[in-house]
């Protein structure tokens, strides 16, 4: 597995995959999404300490994701974005960040459709380490599970809140990789505080597993990264970064993106200082 | 089978923070559904809350100017609050107070759903916030008053096509922000397990009356039941009673639209193929990438790009029959039913109106149609009064 949390608290950070914020000129031409902003992106966040990048594929209904993250689905569905592009994207940063984790994130549908042997073969191919679907829960996951491990990739599952004990430890017995604790109940998106709901799941998860624990929903700033130090092995920051990219795009132009967002994920290694957002 | 399965469809794909909840809500209702005061207090609030039985209504003029086979109206559109939605939220609101659930959201499309909802809110002093696509809104603005009136909250939903598929994305995510103080009334037989049994479960009383009064009538069952599916709530209640008579045909009338092309109609059986959407497996309308296909319907109720997962396996085991409607064909029946019998049915329903103005000519004397009248017009009078002046039909 490569994937790997390098510091003290890993980070994991979320791209929807196709989307240029609030840039107007690189539209999607016929010949297909242009997604080399998010790769420029993805490869200043790597080199800025980003332990693992999540591909976002873009979704019509991003029923678990908030406001942020929606809007950039829509804007990366309407530059053209489809799941072979964001497959294609993954094995451009495999190729150029050999150690960096890549973990493929994207609701059930567009990988169905696909195919799921299909996509497991194709995701494997391109040296993705993992997949999170949100709306896969383990009930229902022995087909997907099963595929996984035939290409040897790690089946990321969720773990809530409100996820009892026999749940977790399903969900533990389910998952590689890392486990992705949800902080909060509710969707995606920045919070001032983060819930004192999340060290209690994260001790609940460690009585089933030895896997490292991501803690993600509502990470914004480095005190909060620092926060989940103290009890877990790595933050997910998303919504911030994809807002910092609409907010950067928009007032500086996209050529200043990758260097807003590496500036930010350094920041969140030194609380307490001025974050870039 | 496992529960909530129906053959390959149902399920659950939800995110991981709606699960306690969903198994929360099986456990309740396994209990309610076998709990005698439960059931005692909804038939009684079916009874003399919401009007049931409901008539089956012999088509007399219907029938004579169609010629062929003989047609009855189940008619739910002479339920309070105009729809069969009420069986349905009067059942699941029970539920919510029976579970210590104060806070109650649901989503609307058409709104008949909204308005059943926030009148068993009302009923049962609870509160109510209503997700509707602002679109929908806009069709169907005298549902939004209503609700309003009924002191439910109204909440416009801006996001997509604005219609009911993104209303029910925003009651999701409003669930699993406030999952554990909030009972979602879900309002048809669709999403997670246990709702499209559930639903099922309290609309199977349209299906349960209208075979005995149709053996009343008749002594006989008929040949066919017609019913229009969106989510499908009135069909699998109207079908369910009915599925081991395995001479009776089944046929559900999905929304033609304006024509063939992806994005112009909502006939999932016809244009859809399996996938997931809002936690069930069944048919989706959705491109070759699996993204959501927008839809369009005349009538708002059926303007919806899944369906309900016993649907799907109806029809892929072919108990059931599905044809579609266009939207000129709709408003003709609307006509068509009101000028013949003087009965105002909702777009919805009219759907089943056409399909049955198409067959029944070719049938015999001897033939009997049941149409399930799902609701009543009053909600589209804007639309009609714009569609049918629009199409110069003011004189059919």
């Amino acid at each position: 597995m490569a994937i790997q949390f390098q510091q003290h608290p890993g980070l994991v950070v979320y791209l929807t995959a196709g989307d240029a914020g609030l840039s107007n000129h690189r539209p999607g031409s016929a010949g297909g999404a242009d997604l080399s902003l998010t790769r420029e992106i993805a490869l200043a966040a790597i080199d800025a300490g980003a332990d693992v990048i999540e591909l976002g594929v873009p979704f019509s209904d991003p029923l678990a994701d908030g406001p942020v993250i929606q809007r950039a689905s829509e804007r990366a569905l309407a530059r053209g974005t489809r799941l072979k592009d964001v497959l294609g994207l993954a094995a451009e940063l495999r190729a150029a960040r050999p150690k960096a984790g890549l973990v493929i994130f994207s609701y059930l549908n567009p990988i169905l459709r696909f195919g799921l042997a299909k996509f497991a073969d194709a995701a494997a191919q391109a040296g993705v380490d993992g997949v999170l679907l949100t709306d896969m829960i383990v009930e229902e996951a022995a087909e997907y599970i099963a595929e996984m491990e035939r290409v040897n990739l790690a089946p990321i599952f969720l773990a809530a809140p409100t996820s009892p004990d026999e749940r977790l430890q399903a969900i533990a017995a389910h998952s590689k990789g890392f486990i992705y604790a949800i902080s909060r109940t509710g969707i995606t998106g920045k919070q001032k505080t983060l819930a004192a709901d999340a060290a209690a799941l994260v001790e609940r998860i460690r009585r089933w597993s030895k896997l490292p624990v991501a803690v993600g929903f509502g990470i914004s700033n480095a005190d909060q990264v620092a926060e989940v130090a103290k009890f877990a092995d790595a933050a997910v920051i998303g919504s911030a970064i994809v807002e910092l990219i609409e907010r950067t795009t928009l007032d500086h132009g996209e050529e200043q993106a990758p260097g807003a967002v590496a500036r930010f994920i350094k920041g969140l290694h030194q609380p307490h200082s001025v974050q870039a957002l | 089978m496992k529960p909530g399965r129906f053959g390959a469809y149902g399920g659950r794909y939800v995110p991981e923070t709606l699960m306690a909840a969903l198994e929360e809500l099986e456990h309740a209702y396994a209990e309610a559904k076998e709990d005698a005061a439960f059931q005692a207090e909804l038939a009684s609030l079916l009874k003399d809350f919401a009007g049931r039985p409901t008539p089956l209504y012999f088509a007399k003029r219907l029938t004579e100017s169609l010629g062929g086979a003989k047609i009855y109206l189940k008619r739910e559109d002479l339920l309070h609050t105009g729809a069969h939605k009420i069986n349905n939220a009067l059942g699941q609101g029970l539920l919510a107070k029976r579970m210590g659930k104060r806070r109650i959201i649901a989503e609307t499309g058409a709104g008949q759903h909204g308005v059943a909802s926030a009148t068993v809110c009302a009923l049962l002093g609870l509160e109510c916030i209503v997700y509707m696509g602002e679109e929908d809104m806009r069709r169907q603005e005298l549902n939004v008053l209503r609700m309003r009136l009924l002191g439910a909250e109204v909440r416009g939903v801006s996001s997509g096509s604005k219609t009911l598929k993104d209303a029910v994305n925003e009651a999701l995510r409003d669930w699993v922000t406030n999952v554990r103080d909030t009972y979602y009334i879900l309002g048809s037989a669709l999403g997670p397990h246990p709702y499209p049994t559930m639903v099922r479960d309290f609309n199977r009383v349209i299906g349960i009356e209208a075979r005995e009064q149709i053996l009343e009538k008749e002594g006989r069952l008929p040949t066919a039941i017609i019913a229009c599916v969106g989510g499908g709530s009135n069909a699998i209640g109207a079908f369910y009673q009915f599925l081991l008579d395995r001479e009776v045909r089944l046929i559900g009338v999905e929304a033609g639209g304006r024509g063939k092309a992806l994005g112009d109609h909502a006939a999932r059986f016809e244009g859809g193929v399996p996938g997931v959407l809002q936690g069930t497996y069944s048919y989706v309308l959705q491109d070759e990438n699996g993204q959501v296909s927008l839809t369009h319907s005349v009538s708002a109720g059926l303007d919806y790009a899944t369906v309900g997962p016993e649907h799907a396996c109806l029809h892929d085991c072919g108990r059931a029959e599905y044809v579609s409607a266009d939207d000129a064909h709709v408003l003709e029946a609307v006509v068509k039913l009101a000028r013949t019998e003087g009965i105002l049915p909702a777009l919805e329903s009219a759907h089943a109106i056409a399909e049955c103005m198409r067959i029944a000519p070719g049938m015999a004397s001897h033939d009997i149609l049941v149409v399930n009248l799902s609701g009543r017009g009053d909600k589209d009078m804007g639309i009609l009064a714009r569609e049918l002046n629009i199409q110069g039909a003011q004189g059919i």
